[in-house]
């Protein structure tokens, strides 16, 4: 790239703007996190009113706030879901797309328009529909289909991605090697695409676990946590709010960091079994 | 040809006129593979939409929806002055988030892409950029709170400086707050998408402008900028539709003083109004394709995936 050492002024400006930015990014949320250790008779901001782990404990045993733990195992068994029906559908359409068949364009084009549309209208279809059908909205039916809508295109498009860096020439050299389709998917082609499959994983899971707008009117009776948190927003005016925000937010850290992990850890098998990708 | 690209794939086959009788190899090992996909979007999106548009035209009373086909949704939405005010104001914050992402995300996407050295150091900050989109958007959108409130980090920091004597009330729960949050919230989707248009430009090509004599600006405006159109026209799309599609910032943090097409929307839901919902719904998205296809005629992305 550049042969001398030295960088021109244009990138202490640029790492400046970058580094304002990373805080504007994440300042705020570090924020609440500090504030929801606020003391019993502190507020909603500074000054820290003492250090306590009360609004933590008001989380779980005070039934004004709503169903917080309620809400919190029904988002994370949902996400779970949402997780694996999106990877699996989404490496299977992301295989089919390597082909040329005709309704690619279709297939490809129901996917964008699901991504762009406002996630409200989606609920509002699955609301009607089911009212009109006369059957129940339940987080588990009708919520797992209005959050598939988001999750799935996402993962479609990874997989392009992921694909589009894929060589064919392992999967030919498998066939040549006799072996049989199965083989080849199972062995070959599943484990060089693991790192892309566990990013869509991620994406399925976070992306459920903090999906609002399309859930909103398509959940039924029993809340999702993200739908509880708005509720509490209205009414809620104790750093109750940030505590429920700094758990919510650590469950995401965690899937994150496994996530990553994993990535990394197959990585570096891979670098160490002397198997090269590119 | 052993590397495909299947996006551009897809692109193409919508360019090619498909005679009925070829059948392409492997079709339809294809097909099954994409059913489920697909099937779970028609049920859950194509269908979805359709009903909406159905409801659009029918009638209703204060506690049932009646199926029938009457204009007159769309007629009392056409006739009434709120709508106008709504679309203005959904236009504005569509508008001024816009120009804000695009900036913001430009420039820290050529901040990565042109001036971090080293693969590792490159997808790190890009990592830092990414994570927060995987945390909860109502966390992130209220942990602006402490920070703009009446007696909040901001104020407290500007009278504490002397810049004012009395707290600045336009601060939370006001169009600002809105725009803050926005920006704070989307400004990932423009950033991702013109890293990738970047991230391919070949740099032996900015290299030969400077080698030509072009200036720092004129390598950004006419190599850089012209070669990320793919990234920014997608990055727009994104962070025009999600603007326009929202209501619970715009209720958040406005605190209920400012209003979007979607929220009034939203209300009517709330209210059991289902078919002026669904009339409202139907324009929107109208508006809003017109809007996509109008970036996409700047910006030809099918062309520029595909080649």
């Amino acid at each position: 790239m550049h042969g001398d050492d030295t960088r021109p002024w244009t990138f202490y400006a640029f790492a400046a703007f970058f580094t304002l930015f990373v805080l504007f990014l994440y300042g705020p949320m570090i924020v609440i996190y500090i504030l929801s250790f606020q003391g019993p008779n502190g507020g909603m901001t500074f000054p820290l009113n003492g250090v306590s782990l009360h609004w933590f404990s008001a989380l779980v045993s005070q039934t004004r706030v709503g169903d917080i733990a309620g809400s919190f195992v029904r988002s994370i068994g949902l996400a779970a879901i949402v997780a694996v029906i999106t990877v699996a559908l989404s490496v299977l359409a992301g295989l089919a797309f390597r082909r040329r068949f005709r309704g690619s364009a279709f297939a490809f084009y129901l996917a964008i328009a699901s991504l762009i549309m406002p996630g409200l209208f989606v609920g509002l279809g699955i609301a009607l529909t089911f009212r009109l059908l006369g059957l129940p909205t339940e987080w588990f039916t009708t919520g797992l289909g209005a959050q598939l809508t988001w999750t799935l295109p996402f993962g479609l498009l990874i997989m392009f991605a992921v694909l589009g860096r894929f060589n064919r020439s392992y999967e030919e050299a498998a066939i040549d090697l006799g072996a049989t389709n199965w083989q080849k998917v199972r062995e070959v082609t599943l484990p060089i695409l693991l790192p892309g499959i566990i990013g869509v994983a991620l994406f399925g899971f976070t992306l459920s676990y903090d999906e609002i707008a399309r859930t909103a009117l398509a959940a039924g009776a029993r809340n999702t946590l993200p739908l509880e948190i708005w509720a509490m927003t209205t009414n809620v005016t104790s750093p109750t709010l940030y505590a429920v925000g700094a758990v919510t937010t650590i469950v995401s850290f965690i899937v994150i960091i496994l996530a990553l992990g994993s990535i990394a850890i197959v990585q570096r098998r891979r670098a160490a079994a002397g198997m090269r990708t590119e | 040809m052993a590397i495909v690209n299947p996006a551009a794939e897809a692109f193409a086959a919508s360019d090619r006129a498909e005679p009925e009788a070829v059948e392409y190899p492997g079709e339809r090992a294809s097909w099954l593979q994409v059913a489920p996909l697909v099937v779970v979007l028609l049920l859950f999106f194509g269908l979805p939409m359709l009903v909406v548009l159905a409801v659009s035209f029918f009638d209703f009373s204060r506690t049932e929806i009646i199926p029938a086909f009457i204009f007159d949704n769309y007629i009392e939405l056409f006739r009434s002055e709120v709508t106008l005010r709504l679309y203005a104001s959904s236009l504005k914050f569509a508008a001024i988030v816009w120009a804000v992402t695009l900036v913001l995300g430009f420039n820290i996407a050529y901040f990565l892409v042109f001036h971090v050295r080293g693969l590792l150091f490159q997808i790190g900050l890009f990592l830092l950029c990414t994570v927060p989109f995987l945390t909860s958007n109502i966390i992130r959108m209220i942990s602006w709170i402490p920070f703009l409130g009446r007696n909040g980090i901001f104020n407290q920091a500007l009278q504490g400086a002397g810049v004012t004597s009395q707290p600045l009330e336009f601060l939370l729960f006001s169009d600002f707050a809105v725009i803050v949050a926005y920006v704070h919230l989307f400004t990932l989707f423009m950033v991702v998408p013109i890293f990738n248009s970047m991230a391919r430009i070949d740099k032996s090509l900015l290299e030969a402008a400077r080698d030509a004599g072009a200036g720092r600006f004129r390598v950004v405006a006419e190599v850089v900028w012209p070669l990320s159109r793919t990234g920014i026209a997608l990055g727009s799309i994104f962070v025009v539709t999600l603007v326009m599609g929202d209501s619970f910032v715009v209720r958040t943090m406005s605190g209920g003083q400012s209003a979007s097409v979607v929220s009034a929307l939203q209300n009517e839901v709330a209210a059991l109004q289902y078919p002026p919902a669904a009339a409202s719904a139907v324009i929107m998205v109208i508006i809003v394709t017109l809007m996509v296809a109008g970036i996409l005629r700047v910006v030809d992305v099918r062309k520029e995936l595909a080649g």
